[in-house]
């Protein structure tokens, strides 16, 4: 079983169109949508869900009224700004549930023990079924901290899903950016495809996150979409992939059937007579072929 | 402009055009002669640098305090261990280890220490750059490769523009978790820009969420605005009871000056109303 992670670095350049007719491509698939701030894969692959779970990531404090005294421990100790103090209201001091960090600081020096300290539900994660295989997803909470750990959470239940049912394939979309979501969805995966765009901001993310593959020691691949609207960009991100050890597998054109897929909740894939479809098979075959070259 | 405002520019969704609205605004403002800042708080995938080309006069390192134990003091009572949620600190057979990268700098094991072993020393996580572009203030975050936690970057990155009076504005990160919330502090008006595509309006109504949560008014820019799609941007804005600013056609120059790293405002003339119109109903609806 192979695990590839579609990422990007900057975000909106594809990952999730592209997992999505990979999804159609790779025949029975685990899917894992690790984007879990603002998934988008189940907008195309409609789900059905056939089980829920609450997902708690730690925990948060939440001061009782009845037992403050005010003294202000917690808001001196709070390295967060997650203490409001309102001189206006009783008790003055109150735990903002948004900026709290769930450290438990305050809880633990609170001299009235006025400050409970409680696991916090974060978040739901769902397992799913697709018309292309099984799904993993989540919706981390508004404005809710550790989506790592729900990364963590969705790529481990997809990988039981794929070894239970021995399937070949885990295709895993991606969170922007480099930092914990990210981390937490690459780390021990069989390679990393990284989409991007011929910017200067796509060929100045992409060092960025190939240095972050490299740190990790995950083989990459790269493809580069909309690739006709910089050429000459193109061969240059290209050119700096290859000489960092990335491995290019294909050119994606500019193509509004990309768009219009999206609009009709289809891969782009399954549009008859589309360039970006067309692209996107090869980089497939490309990648496959790749992927099972190293055991 | 005399009193501070701060517009935060947000999306949800990743390129829909934070950085070319948050830039564009940027250089409108300081060309009329405001006194302007732009704060890059996207510290894992910074851009606005690459737009506005500031010339760099400061950089310096930010840091979050991280534990450094005495050997010679520490008992190996575990305390430090069993306060920590973030398993960065453990007591293993009366041994402490640290683990630097897990901490997030609460300083509970400094505190809960019984015979003062435990000190804090600085661990670098990122750096701050800042700087000139023409009238404009500059201020980016740059995250270390390799290191998970962006908010205390965020975090130094605000408060260093807190400094600047006049307008800030500030470039967010996508997504709508605590990266975001870090950068959406402080802002009195958040500018969201979406394309109107599902995936664009789907995470376009998280943030809207999280607005709500925070309590900041907001709007909405349409970025590459299509005939074809449009209505079901102004479906969904007019059901959010949210109102759009303004809204820029998906034309392939911008995308083209974009991709050579030229603003719209400079490359494409017919584009410097807009951005200023924009601004000026900004200006209006932050100071409400």
């Amino acid at each position: 079983m192979k695990e590839i992670v579609v990422i990007s670095g900057k975000g909106g350049t594809g990952k999730t169109s592209l997992v999505a007719s990979l999804a159609a491509l790779s025949e029975t698939p685990v899917l894992a949508d690790c984007d879990v701030d603002a998934a988008d894969l189940h907008l195309v692959l409609e789900p059905r869900s056939r089980h829920t779970e609450d997902f708690s990531g730690g925990k948060s404090a939440r001061i009782i009224p009845d037992k403050c005294s005010n003294c202000g421990k917690c808001f001196e100790l709070c390295r967060f700004e997650a203490i409001i103090k309102d001189d206006s209201k009783q008790p003055v001091f109150s735990v903002d549930p948004i900026a709290c960090e769930g450290c438990g600081v305050c809880s633990r020096f609170c001299p009235e023990k006025a400050i409970e300290f409680k696991p916090s539900i974060n978040g739901q994660w769902f397992i799913s079924d697709t018309r292309y295989g099984p799904m993993v997803h989540a919706r981390l909470g508004i404005a809710e901290e550790n989506s790592g750990k729900l990364v963590s959470l969705v790529r481990g239940q997809a990988r039981k899903l794929a070894e239970e049912k021995g399937l070949p394939y885990i295709i895993v979309d991606g969170p922007p950016g480099i930092g914990c979501p990210v981390i937490a969805s690459v780390t021990g995966s069989d390679g990393v495809l990284i989409i991007t765009e011929p910017t200067v901001s796509g060929e100045h993310d992409l060092e960025r996150v190939a240095e972050l593959v490299r740190h990790f020691q995950i083989p990459a691949y790269l493809c580069i979409n909309k690739y006709d609207l910089n050429p000459e960009m193109s061969e240059r991100i290209e050119e700096k992939a290859v000489s960092g050890g990335i491995m290019v597998v294909g050119r994606i054109r500019y193509d509004r059937s990309v768009t219009r897929a999206q609009v009709k909740r289809i891969p782009v894939v399954e549009i008859d007579d589309s360039a970006a479809a067309e692209d996107i098979r090869k980089i497939w075959e490309a990648l496959a072929a790749e992927i099972n070259k190293n055991n | 402009m005399e009193a501070k405002i701060t517009i935060a520019v947000a999306s949800g969704k990743g390129g829909t055009g934070k950085t070319t609205v948050s830039a564009n605004l940027a250089r409108a403002a300081a060309e009329a002669g405001y006194k302007a800042t732009y704060l890059d708080c996207d510290v894992e995938e910074p851009n606005g640098h690459l737009f506005l080309k500031p010339h760099l006069e400061r950089r310096y390192p930010v840091t979050i305090p991280v534990p450094l134990v005495d050997e010679q003091k520490c008992t190996g009572c575990g305390a430090c261990g069993e306060i920590c949620q973030f398993s960065a600190i453990l007591c293993i057979n009366k041994t402490v280890l640290t683990f630097e990268k897990m901490c997030h700098g609460c300083g509970g094991c400094k505190l809960v220490c019984p015979t003062g072993a435990i000190t804090e020393q600085g661990r670098e996580i990122g750096i701050i750059e800042e700087g000139q572009a023409g009238g404009l203030g500059f201020l980016h975050g740059r995250l270390n490769v390799g290191e998970a936690m962006s908010p205390p970057l965020i975090r130094a990155v605000r408060s260093a523009g807190q400094k600047s009076g006049g307008l800030v504005i500030v470039d967010v990160p996508p997504g709508t978790s605590c990266p975001v919330i870090a950068a959406l502090r402080g802002a009195n008006y958040v500018l969201l820009v979406t394309e109107p595509t599902p995936f664009g309006l789907n995470d376009l109504g998280l943030a809207i969420d999280v607005l709500k949560e925070l309590g900041i008014p907001h709007g909405v820019v349409v970025n590459r605005s299509d005939p074809e799609f449009d209505h079901f941007a102004r479906d969904f804005c007019r059901e959010k009871g949210v109102r759009i600013l303004v809204e820029i056609p998906d034309d392939r120059r911008v995308a083209e000056a974009y991709s050579r790293g030229e603003l719209a405002y400079d490359a494409l003339p017919e584009y410097r109303d807009s951005f200023r119109e924009l601004l000026v109903s900004l200006e209006k609806e932050a100071r409400k």
